[in-house]
């Protein structure tokens, strides 16, 4: 049995400790605001937080996530979540919206370290997320507004 | 006139008596240096069997400047990553966000090991040939700040290291058996780590 804390809560899995924890996440858990993209940890759209940090869930084998502080979609929270929802809300960021849990977690991360990024910042902390309908002025502009909406300078 | 000739021939044979003097003067200088020994040949062998490892896409592609490459061709990384001040990213794109330390993901085929980063900039072998990456190596400014012995314990026993035999599917391992490596390793410490002549003397610049 692997012992799964994700969201606050503690699950026990009966699952093999190299099965992907997306598998667990959206499987096992049915917490499907986690996407399925590529498998590859090429795209982005399956990132969660494991201790705070980005972490891609479609290449976490479940073995390193037991026991660790895993947040998805569904249970962000706090000032930084908050702007960042927000900005994504009043500049209409979605298009499609597949991969944009995964853009809004790398966001929160990027966030919470740098609370002032530049373009460049941005650039290099996204690039890893992927998005299909190519809205990624957006997701800068609105990177950029939750940081002054935080207090940064952006 | 014919004295300032005959004098004239008076001066040039005291001064080419006397260049010969200083020329023979410089040869028997020279003598006096003891010979430069040439390498041992086993041993330069040797360096070239463990340059042909250090030197592979498995070590090559992270000891690079500011992006590691990817694959057996060395392409760029996908997605790209940068060094950041650690050596390990930046932000949400840290090389531990896809990359475990315990080992190759079998379902999402992404490599990984213990302190999976880029190496250091000043380890940095992009572009070197064998004579200049044998140079960094030898050099503790450049190596870590290894002596002889913690070369041969890190390209011995680190996990990272030991990877590039064990890359997982899909990727080319390095050229030479683990043991057969150290044995060559070995065999070139023992003889003082020679480094082979300057690239520009070796014309290997591939």
């Amino acid at each position: 049995m692997i012992t799964l804390k994700i969201n606050g809560e503690s699950h026990q899995l009966d699952a093999d400790p190299q099965m992907p924890l997306l598998w667990a996440i959206r499987d096992h858990l049915n917490l499907t605001g986690t996407k399925y993209g590529c498998g590859r940890a090429l795209c982005g759209a399956c990132t969660v937080h494991i201790d705070g940090e980005a972490a891609r869930s479609c290449s976490v084998m479940l073995g390193d996530a037991a026991g660790r502080d895993i947040t998805t979609i569904e249970a962000i929270e706090g000032p930084v979540a908050e702007a960042v929802v927000g900005a994504w809300r009043e500049l209409n960021v979605v298009q499609c919206g597949y991969c944009q849990s995964g853009q809004i977690m790398s966001a929160i991360t990027l966030l919470s370290k740098n609370p002032d990024p530049s373009d460049e910042d941005i650039d290099a902390s996204m690039e890893g997320n992927l998005c299909r309908c190519g809205t990624y002025q957006r997701i800068r502009a609105a990177i950029h507004r939750s940081a002054r909406n935080l207090g940064g300078r952006s | 006139m014919r004295q300032t000739s005959s004098h004239l021939r008076s001066l040039v044979a005291v001064a080419s008596t006397t260049a010969l003097l200083v020329l023979a003067g410089c040869d028997s200088g020279k003598q006096r240096e003891p010979p430069t020994p040439a390498p041992d040949p086993r041993a330069m062998q040797a360096w070239e069997q463990v340059a042909g490892v250090l030197r592979h896409p498995r070590c090559l592609n992270c000891h690079q400047v500011e992006s590691p490459l990817q694959g057996d061709e060395g392409r760029a990384h996908i997605p790209r990553v940068v060094r950041g001040k650690d050596n390990l990213g930046v932000a949400a794109m840290r090389c531990g966000n896809c990359h475990s330390p315990s080992g190759n993901n079998p379902s999402s085929g992404v490599p990984g090991a213990p302190h999976w980063s880029l190496a250091p900039l000043s380890m940095n072998w992009s572009g070197l040939s064998s004579a200049e990456l044998c140079r960094a190596l030898i050099d503790p400014e450049r190596n870590g700040n290894r002596d002889a012995g913690a070369l041969v314990k890190h390209m011995g026993e680190d996990k990272l290291v030991l990877w590039g035999w064990a890359p997982g599917t899909g990727r080319e391992p390095v050229p030479l058996a683990h043991d057969a490596f150290m044995e060559q390793l070995q065999v070139w410490v023992n003889a003082g780590m020679p480094c082979p002549k300057d690239a520009a003397t070796e014309g290997d610049r591939s």
